[in-house]
């Protein structure tokens, strides 16, 4: 029952952090397509539980990408010395074989990257879904757009997370 | 059902275009760290993350500036949502262009 402190926030930034926002995601992503002027019934209530899941959805984010570009992705890239076991370094381990070096230069350079785009997408949404409150029913295109950028930001996150799980069996951070 | 019945739609294409701008300057932002060396050395505001900690606060304050800037100007007015919107989508889709690899690796010196 051993746990290194770096495999411990791995876990944090990709099982914990991770599985709570694809947990926040489906409830949000529900409840923005309940929101229909067909279905008004309860609609105060919905959009106060959005507007907390949404900014909870926020924080979870802005967490995961700063415990993980600041905190794990440091212990990933160090450069190992002369000599060194390079299982304990997984950026160098990747590229010595031709056979992993793709992990890397494919999997790990676009997590990197676009995992960043996630929060700045769902700031933005959180902020629409704060500052229209119900209105957003009656506003379909905003509505709409809301939707379709949390989606997009859904499908960055996404990317992120499917890559760090398969980074993390290639090339544990031990 | 009161309070926000006097919304105009600029703060939310604000918002929008702004998290559009934020995306494309991130991807811009990798493609030219990639495409020269000299803003690859730039960018690496913290060595242990190197270049990639400057790549994403660039893109950040780009994002928060030009929020501040739109939302300023536009609070208080209705705008052609759909082109704002779609523009938007254009750069958000060049910033998860610019930040996938096949791509930006097109730029490798």
């Amino acid at each position: 029952m051993v746990i290194s402190d770096k495999e411990l926030w791995t876990v944090i930034h990709g099982m914990l952090l991770g599985a709570l926002f694809f947990l926040a995601f489906s409830g949000i992503w529900v409840t923005l397509f309940s929101l229909h002027p067909e279905r008004m019934a309860g609609i105060e209530q919905r959009v106060s539980r959005l507007k907390a899941a949404i900014w909870a959805t926020v924080g979870i984010l802005w967490l995961t990408i700063i415990t993980g570009t600041y905190i794990v992705y440091p212990w990933y890239r160090a450069k190992p010395p002369e000599g060194a076991d390079l299982t304990q370094f997984p950026r160098s381990y990747l590229l010595a074989s031709p056979d992993r070096a793709g992990w890397h230069t494919f999997g790990m350079e676009w997590k990197e990257h676009v995992a960043w785009l996630a929060p700045i997408l769902i700031t933005a949404v959180a902020y629409v879904i704060s500052r229209y409150g119900v209105t957003l029913v009656k506003e379909e295109k905003i509505r709409k757009a809301v939707i379709l950028v949390f989606t997009i930001a859904f499908i960055a996150a996404l990317a992120a997370v499917v890559f760090g799980a398969f980074l993390n069996k290639a090339a544990p951070i031990k | 059902m009161q309070q926000n019945n006097d919304l105009t739609n600029g703060p939310a294409a604000a918002a929008f275009l702004a998290a559009g701008i934020g995306s494309l300057a991130l991807g811009l932002f990798v493609i030219l760290a990639e495409a020269m060396t000299s803003v690859k050395n730039a960018l690496n505001f913290y060595n242990p993350v190197g270049p990639l900690s400057g790549k994403t606060t660039v893109a950040i304050v780009i994002w928060i500036l030009s929020w501040i800037i739109l939302h300023s100007s536009w609070k208080n007015k209705q705008v052609s949502f759909a082109g704002v919107f779609t523009a938007s989508l254009i750069l958000i889709f060049l910033g998860l262009l610019g930040t996938f690899p096949p791509f930006f690796t097109l730029f490798g010196g």
